[in-house]
């Protein structure tokens, strides 16, 4: 036993080294760069670009009878492309050629999808500046606003407010039921836990207008009898909820098993482990997954347009008379033909759009961290609360003259 | 984590046994696993007990939408039996009402949309994976993300108020160079060619790509997700072996995102059918299947179900719940093939510390 081991230890300081690189003539091999350019390939790029848009240029101002901006940007494209492939071939194989062509096409594509992406955005708040630089659009509501009226008259007041009730009656139901169901499927698990799986994953496929024809036929014509805020918010709820049950389950499965199992180790109950253990360690993944679910809840307008009415005045009572919400508001804006009242949607589209994009960046800030990941101030306060720990071991260990000293 | 304060008091041993680490056969005894009873204390009963029941409470509640909708569904569908699927007009106050053409123009404007999406997300997604990297690939990956929460009006008021303007030349162009394909024919009830961009407006062609850009996002991220996931030892394998990076891509990266690549198609397959916002502001209703997909006129369920249910009867509203019913197994069947195959694709689920 001891023969083998000296000689396994042995032999690698005497074997002859078989990997290449470092040590023979002292240059360090370089790591193959694959996702870089070098200057030669962007000069194949511009020159293409170049060359292809001047053949665009050339082809509709003199040469054939073709006009229009979407043509001239296929043509030049094709044109690129045809040129690109020419420019590369000229000093390398088939093979280089399709790499930077498939580069290039997916250039293209990502290109175009971020491009018509920002400029949906940026078209909509564009045309939204006119309304929102009144500033009486934040604080007014419509009830004395006609259509013809211009837009330093009326604003959105009782629809942001509309909104905002309604999504927090809607996160009341579904913040501790979504969480603790998802804590059920993955703390308790089990048969039952397995049907509730399929059926809350079932149901991310309800198409959020039949939520919407649900709440419309169960409540308002069985119950209530009118169009108010608390059955928007159902219906926001119905349509919220499976999709908070689903990433808050997503989130709480990637908590590491032995994260658990150390505190199952140290002698804690199991409701004790889940909120001491497996709750803080995916606190910010939760988060994320409630204001993602936010975020989709207050942008649908199908569900609150069956269920919440349109009104013109504020109403702050969620239980009796219609309540509109941003949404629903844009899109009543947007059906008459009235150019003011146009700009008054596009202006209530960008309020609605600023507001998820402050949410998704609030999600953004809390979230995006791999469970148990802490944050600076979360760190600091975790060494601080550790320190402690252990001075009071150590002071109820230690006698009390060495303390002293 | 350390921030937690200690249990104060040890509760029952919850742990599954270890096998016994050194077994002892010197007296003849055989060595059987301990079994591990754990009784549980109070709070864990309250534990379980409150968690069941917020599970119990959730089914009840999804359960109802749907028992709820069946019920009230099979009214209508007892009248109209079969034909539900095979009428095309809907005017259930003379018992004549189906699916077909709302069916047919969903289905046309979900495969428009992925006809739109489907090149888009596969080649940002590679893109995203593959060749950028650093700061402007973080920053991408972001926006693609917050993209994917844009409201569905946002994108219907572009598509209304922009898009609809922007796109008839094209439309028009298709028309004419293509029209010799039915489906991409704008004829009158004659059958002569139209060409008055008054023949173009409100299609079915619109309504697809603007409901196509709002699920580029969604697919996109599923997309490159399963990319990312493609082993790092085959990648480097191909590289090893001479492969370009396309090379590398179509060797690697393609067959291991095969499943996402399907599953985020049909996820936003099943987001596209049930858009209804978007498609209500761009369309204009009509109840016959129109196989000319750039031509004014089409339908969908989710835009008849906003269209007709504020005039509805109460026969009526049953008939549109039908119709909602039907849509609902249809995303649902989808959803369930998407998340199985993408579930299939994925490996290595568990994490570790």
């Amino acid at each position: 036993m001891s023969d083998l081991m000296t000689e396994v230890v042995s032999t690698p300081a005497t074997a002859p080294r078989t990997f290449l690189g470092a040590g023979l003539d002292g240059e360090d091999e370089a790591q193959r760069e694959v996702r870089g350019f070098t200057a030669r390939q962007r000069f194949d790029l511009v020159g293409a670009g170049a060359a292809g848009a001047a053949l665009a240029a050339l082809l509709f101002g003199w040469f054939a009878p073709l006009s229009g901006a979407i043509g001239w940007v296929v043509v030049a494209f094709l044109a690129f492309l045809g040129l690109y492939v020419l420019l590369i071939s000229l000093d390398s194989g088939l093979e280089e050629v399709k790499d930077r062509l498939s580069a290039a096409l997916f250039s293209t594509a990502g290109v175009i999808l971020f491009g018509v992406l920002v400029f949906v955005v940026v078209y909509t708040i564009a045309r939204g500046v006119e309304a929102l630089s009144h500033p009486n659009f934040f604080v007014q509501t419509m009830q004395f606003a006609g259509p013809l009226d211009a837009l330093d008259i009326g604003g959105v007041a009782h629809a942001i407010v509309g909104t905002l009730i309604q999504i927090s009656i809607a996160l009341l139901i579904t913040i501790p039921l979504g969480i603790a169901t998802a804590v059920f499927l993955n703390e308790v698990g089990g048969r039952f836990a397995r049907f509730v799986r399929t059926v809350s994953d079932a149901m991310t496929a309800l198409p959020s207008v039949v939520a919407g024809l649900f709440v419309y036929a169960a409540v308002i014509q069985g119950i209530t009898h009118e169009r108010s805020g608390i059955a928007a918010s159902l219906a926001i709820t119905v349509m919220m909820l499976p999709i908070v049950i689903r990433s808050s389950d997503v989130v709480l499965r990637l908590v590491p098993g032995n994260l658990r199992e150390a505190s199952y180790a140290l002698g804690s109950s199991k409701w004790r482990t889940v909120w001491h253990v497996v709750l803080p360690t995916s606190r910010s993944g939760l988060v994320t997954a409630v204001i993602l679910g936010t975020a989709r809840g207050i942008g649908e307008t199908s569900p609150v347009l069956l269920t919440s009415g349109v009104s013109a005045a504020m109403n702050t009572n969620p239980f009796k008379g219609p309540m509109i919400s941003l949404p629903l508001q844009v899109f009543d804006f947007v059906r008459s033909p009235e150019p003011t009242m146009v700009a008054r949607g596009f202006g209530t589209a960008t309020v609605l759009l600023l507001l998820v994009l402050f949410l998704f960046a609030t999600a953004r800030a809390l979230g995006g961290r791999a469970p148990g990941e802490l944050s600076p101030r979360q760190a600091s306060r975790a060494r601080a609360t550790s320190a402690r720990d252990l001075l009071r071991i150590a002071s109820k260990k230690l006698p009390d003259p060495v303390l002293e000293n | 984590m350390s921030d937690r304060s200690i249990p104060s008091h040890p509760g029952p041993a919850m742990l599954a046994p270890a096998a016994s680490p050194a077994p002892q056969p010197a007296d003849g005894f055989e060595d059987v696993p301990r079994r591990v009873v754990s009784k549980h204390s109070f709070g864990d009963m309250l534990f379980q007990r409150s968690v069941l029941a917020a599970g119990t409470v959730t089914v009840l509640i999804m359960l109802a939408v749907g028992v709820f909708l069946s019920l009230r569904a099979s009214t209508a569908l007892s009248k109209t039996g079969l034909s539900f699927f095979t009428t095309q007009a809907w005017s259930p106050e003379t018992q004549t009402f189906g699916v077909a053409a709302v069916l047919f123009g969903t289905v046309s404007i979900a495969l428009i949309a992925l006809g739109v999406s489907v090149p888009l997300s596969l080649g940002t997604a590679l893109l995203l994976s593959e060749v950028l990297q650093g700061r402007l690939r973080n920053l991408l990956i972001s926006l693609v993300d917050l993209m994917a929460a844009v409201p569905s009006i946002v994108f219907g008021l572009w598509g209304v108020y922009f898009l609809q303007g922007s796109i008839i030349p094209v439309s028009k162009w298709i028309s004419i160079w293509f029209g010799w394909i039915p489906i991409f024919a704008v004829t009158d009830a004659s059958g002569q060619p139209q060409l008055q961009p008054s023949a173009f407006t409100s299609s079915a062609f619109i309504a697809g790509i603007v409901v196509g850009l709002m699920v580029v996002p969604t697919q996109t991220s599923i997309m490159r997700e399963a990319f990312t996931r493609a082993p790092v030892g085959e990648r480097e394998g191909a590289y090893a072996l001479g492969a370009t990076r396309w090379g590398m891509i179509r060797a690697v990266v393609l067959p291991f995102g095969k499943g996402g690549i399907i599953g985020g198609t049909m996820l936003g397959l099943g987001r596209a059918l049930g858009e209804t916002i978007a498609v209500y502001m761009i369309i204009s209703p009509i109840f016959t299947i129109n196989w000319q997909v750039l031509k004014t006129g089409t339908n969908s369920v989710s835009a008849l179900i906003a269209l007709r249910y504020g005039e509805a009867s109460e026969f009526g509203l049953s008939a549109l719940m039908a119709a909602g019913l039907v849509l609902f197994l249809l995303t649902l069947v989808i959803n369930f093939t998407a998340s199985s195959i993408v579930a299939r694709s994925r490996s290595g689920v568990e994490s570790d510390v």
